[in-house]
């Protein structure tokens, strides 16, 4: 194909992302799951960056969570959210970026819902002031925090004092990247490269050194999905479908993950330590497993970062080996040490699942 | 083994290139014709012993061509021949199970 009629197509799968000036909101799960990689975003952005990133601390969830596991019906989550961007407009900002990407998934398809059905955002609107006499204009802009970090990429690599290139062989580090559904599978047109070829997080990694590998199952679902999880009687279901996807990707040596989305990192995470217990099979190198990484906690790592500020000492598998790999210092005996540097207790070790 | 109260479930999804389809081979070199089913069906439309027996050509062709043992079904053919008259490829589809039981044997 003609270079510029590539750049034509390419084109298409673009989105206009502002450079400044951002209302942030965080997730309700990932402070839980992964609690340093919000603070970090908001760390590299304003600091390293210096770049206008604003917070509140009177946002709630957004109600994905909720909406998504079927307790409550999509009005409810259209109030909570124009509740939110009340709080935006009050604040005087445009650009709303969350954390999340089911809030991602689910502010877009509240916002294409009110465009297709003005009477209900009419309805809605007279809800929230009813309930809060507050009133909101709709953001400008909208994109999902990975959307920012890889729009800031290439400021990142400039800065950076780690490379993601193995430095014994000196080849770059075989990185799979994992997508969440709802970033661009439910609104492909919203999303870096659509739902076909999502380039957000493997434009992070190429940025940053590493090289992205395929594999067959490189789109399907992690397996959270949900009401999928959520039922206990639904979780093989869940583990089996993190399970078709590391058989998958196991021929091809890779030596991490990167996820935009946080029950993708969650459970791709955890769920490898259930395999291993129920299969004894582990999918790194030695018995370990492949870390997995949010792309706040990768930027991290090449900003030079500790990666116990990180908070990579909560992750399930161990990172040692990929932080050895990419030349990350780091000291053993502090993973343990929390903020004031007081022992926070060791977990349990696994049966089959490597770990330090 | 920790117990989750939950565990893996097998895929029910099929793995092609994992299949052993050295029958199905076999079976295209004794019956070359074999190769031209599109699996339309009319065969096992109109086999009188498909309802009772459970024999369906089409499932035979399509289970080889998956790997699977197929068996059970050809026990159910009377080998009366009414499928020949209506594929709509012409496959001779008698001579086909016949070589199929064959090969089996």
């Amino acid at each position: 194909m003609i270079y510029e009629g590539k750049q034509k197509i390419w084109k298409d799968y673009q989105k206009e992302i502002p450079d400044d000036h951002w209302y942030y909101v965080r997730s309700c799960i990932r402070q839980n799951f992964f609690p340093a990689s919000e603070r970090k975003f908001t760390d590299i952005t304003q600091q390293v960056l210096g770049k206008d990133v604003y917070e509140t601390p009177y946002h709630t969830t957004c109600g994905g969570i909720a909406y998504h596991c079927d307790a409550i019906p999509q009005e409810t989550a259209m109030t909570i959210v124009a509740r939110q961007f009340a709080l935006m407009t009050e604040a005087g900002y445009e650009n709303y970026v969350p954390s999340c990407v089911t809030s991602f998934g689910n502010y877009i398809e509240i916002l294409e819902t009110w465009r297709e059905f003005p009477e209900l955002e009419a309805r809605i609107r007279e809800q929230l002031w009813k309930a809060t006499r507050r009133e909101f204009k709709k953001p400008k802009y909208l994109a999902h925090t990975s959307d920012l970090i890889y729009h800031w990429r290439n400021e990142i690599a400039e800065k950076a004092s780690v490379r993601l290139i193995d430095h014994e062989t000196g080849e770059p580090m075989r990185m799979a990247e994992h997508i969440g559904c709802h970033y661009a599978k439910m609104f492909p047109s919203k999303g870096i490269g659509g739902a076909e070829y999502p380039y957000v997080l493997a434009g992070m990694i190429e940025s940053w050194g590493g090289q992205v590998v395929d594999y067959p199952e490189r789109r399907h679902c992690c397996g959270y999905g949900f009401r999928q999880y959520h039922m206990k009687a639904n979780r093989g279901y869940c583990v089996s479908n993190t399970h078709k996807k590391f058989e998958s990707m196991e021929p091809y040596g890779i030596q991490a993950i990167l996820t935009n989305c946080p029950g993708c990192c969650y459970f791709m995470d955890r769920w490898q330590y259930v395999i291993a217990e129920q299969t004894g099979k582990t999918y790194g190198k030695d018995g370990f497993g492949i870390p997995v990484f949010t792309y706040e906690e990768l930027a991290g790592l090449v900003l030079g970062y500790d990666p116990w500020d990180l908070g990579l000492q909560l992750h399930q598998v161990a990172v040692e080996p990929f932080l050895d790999r990419i030349g990350v210092r780091y000291d053993p005996k502090a993973k343990y040490l929390g903020l004031n540097k007081e022992d926070i207790l060791r977990p349990e070790l696994p049966t089959n699942l490597k770990c330090f | 083994m920790t117990d989750f109260g939950f565990t893996l479930s097998r895929s029910s999804a099929l793995d092609l290139s994992k299949a052993d389809t050295r029958l199905y081979e076999k079976l295209c070199s004794l019956s070359p014709d074999a190769r031209t089913c599109m699996g339309c069906g009319s065969c096992s439309a109109t086999c009188t012993a498909g309802p009772y027996s459970g024999m369906s050509l089409r499932k035979v062709i399509l289970g080889l061509q998956r790997g699977q043992d197929v068996r059970p079904m050809l026990k159910g053919c009377m080998l009366c021949g009414k499928c020949t008259m209506v594929c709509p490829r012409g496959i001779n589809t008698r001579q086909l199970i016949l070589n199929l039981c064959r090969i089996y044997d």
